[in-house]
């Protein structure tokens, strides 16, 4: 088989997704578009450790008639990263929201989605 | 300037230590050793027709037990960071009512929304879906709801039975394992049924059915939640 095999692009999507989210996390100002960017690591994390767990030609690890359980171990994906992203998206979701909590405090406050504005504890 | 060169040589940073795994990364041909166990023996062992699902809920049951946790500890979490001092008004009473298009289209979806995902975490050990993605498809139908009426208030005490009776259902049925086959949230409790129909899998759906409760109910709190607190800036 000759090319760039398809989980790659997906690897290289992710990656870049992890990138742009940490240049974001770290340039921007505004705490929301902070937390945009820590969605976007954690998004290319996911689509990183998924991509990582293809095999080529795989399909979908769920035994029905097109892929009956003698044929599965030739025939699936690695079905181990699936289940570990899906506790990661949780996970993630359950830590944004207590971002997205603490934003809507800290605008409460000080009237100011700027980070600029919540210098006590900057060094 | 110097702020801008640091972020810079960070992100290189980090894309320097990516980039070997990227430059070097080849489809793997053959399932790994965990995977092979998983996709050769799961079926006979547990009879649920989606790998993953048996992965989840039996094999690294206790992973989700943890996740669970954690989710519910993030929406205590948020409830505690938003809750209203006295003083504060709730912001629902300024808010305007949705038009009688949303609110019409609301009362014919909410319904559907919710069988929806009823039957996605019915259906867990068979389809791609499980208690996780069912909670979240809830959650999404309270969305619509807290949309298309501001003013209605949520139950919290129906809220917060359903998710604390489902968690320690959850348990049991866990320590149940322990006492009636093999390990903590071992599923064969049950007869394992035929393969592939809804009634197979031991006890996987029963969890399925209870963690899908137990995330459509912490999510929808969460949104509710978030619907009191914003904009209730204190004056």
């Amino acid at each position: 088989m000759t090319g760039i095999p398809i989980s790659s692009y997906a690897l290289a999507t992710g990656l870049a997704l992890i990138l742009i989210g940490l240049w974001g996390m770290l340039t921007r100002k505004n705490i929301i578009r902070m937390i945009i960017g820590f969605a976007l690591v954690d998004t290319g994390i996911h689509m990183v450790m998924v991509s990582i767990g293809y095999v080529t030609g795989g399909t979908a690890p769920i035994i029905d008639a097109a892929v009956p359980a003698s044929e599965a171990v030739h025939r699936v994906v690695d079905p181990l990263p699936s289940a570990l992203v899906l506790t990661a998206i949780v996970i993630g979701l359950g830590v944004t929201a207590v971002m997205l909590s603490f934003a809507v405090r800290i605008y409460r406050t000080r009237n100011s989605l700027s980070i600029d504005d919540c210098a006590e504890s900057k060094w | 300037m110097i702020k801008r060169v640091a972020v810079i040589v960070t992100l290189l940073l980090v894309a320097a230590i990516f980039s070997d795994l990227l430059l070097n990364y080849t489809e793997q041909p053959v399932l790994g050793r965990l995977g092979e166990y998983y996709a050769a023996k799961g079926p006979s062992e547990l009879g649920a027709a989606n790998l993953v699902t048996s992965v989840i809920v039996t094999y690294r049951g206790l992973d989700t037990l943890g996740e669970v946790t954690v989710l519910f500890i993030s929406a205590a979490g948020v409830g505690l960071l938003l809750r209203r001092r006295r003083d504060e008004a709730d912001s629902r009473e300024t808010r305007p009512a949705a038009s009688e298009i949303v609110q019409t289209a609301a009362q014919l979806l909410i319904p559907m929304v919710f069988l929806f995902g009823i039957y996605v975490f019915i259906n867990g050990h068979l389809t791609p879906g499980g208690g996780f993605q069912g909670g979240a498809i809830i959650a999404s139908g309270i969305m619509l709801l807290v949309l298309s009426q501001p003013l209605a208030a949520l139950s919290h005490r129906v809220i917060g039975m359903t998710e604390s009776l489902s968690g320690f259902t959850y348990v049991v049925v866990g320590v149940l394992g322990i006492v009636l086959a093999g390990g903590f949230l071992d599923n064969r409790i049950m007869a394992l049924g035929r393969f592939g129909t809804l009634f197979s899998a031991g006890a996987i759906p029963i969890i399925y059915i209870l963690i899908g409760l137990k995330v459509g109910a912490e999510l929808g709190s969460v949104l509710d939640r978030f619907r009191s607190a914003a904009g209730g800036q204190s004056r």
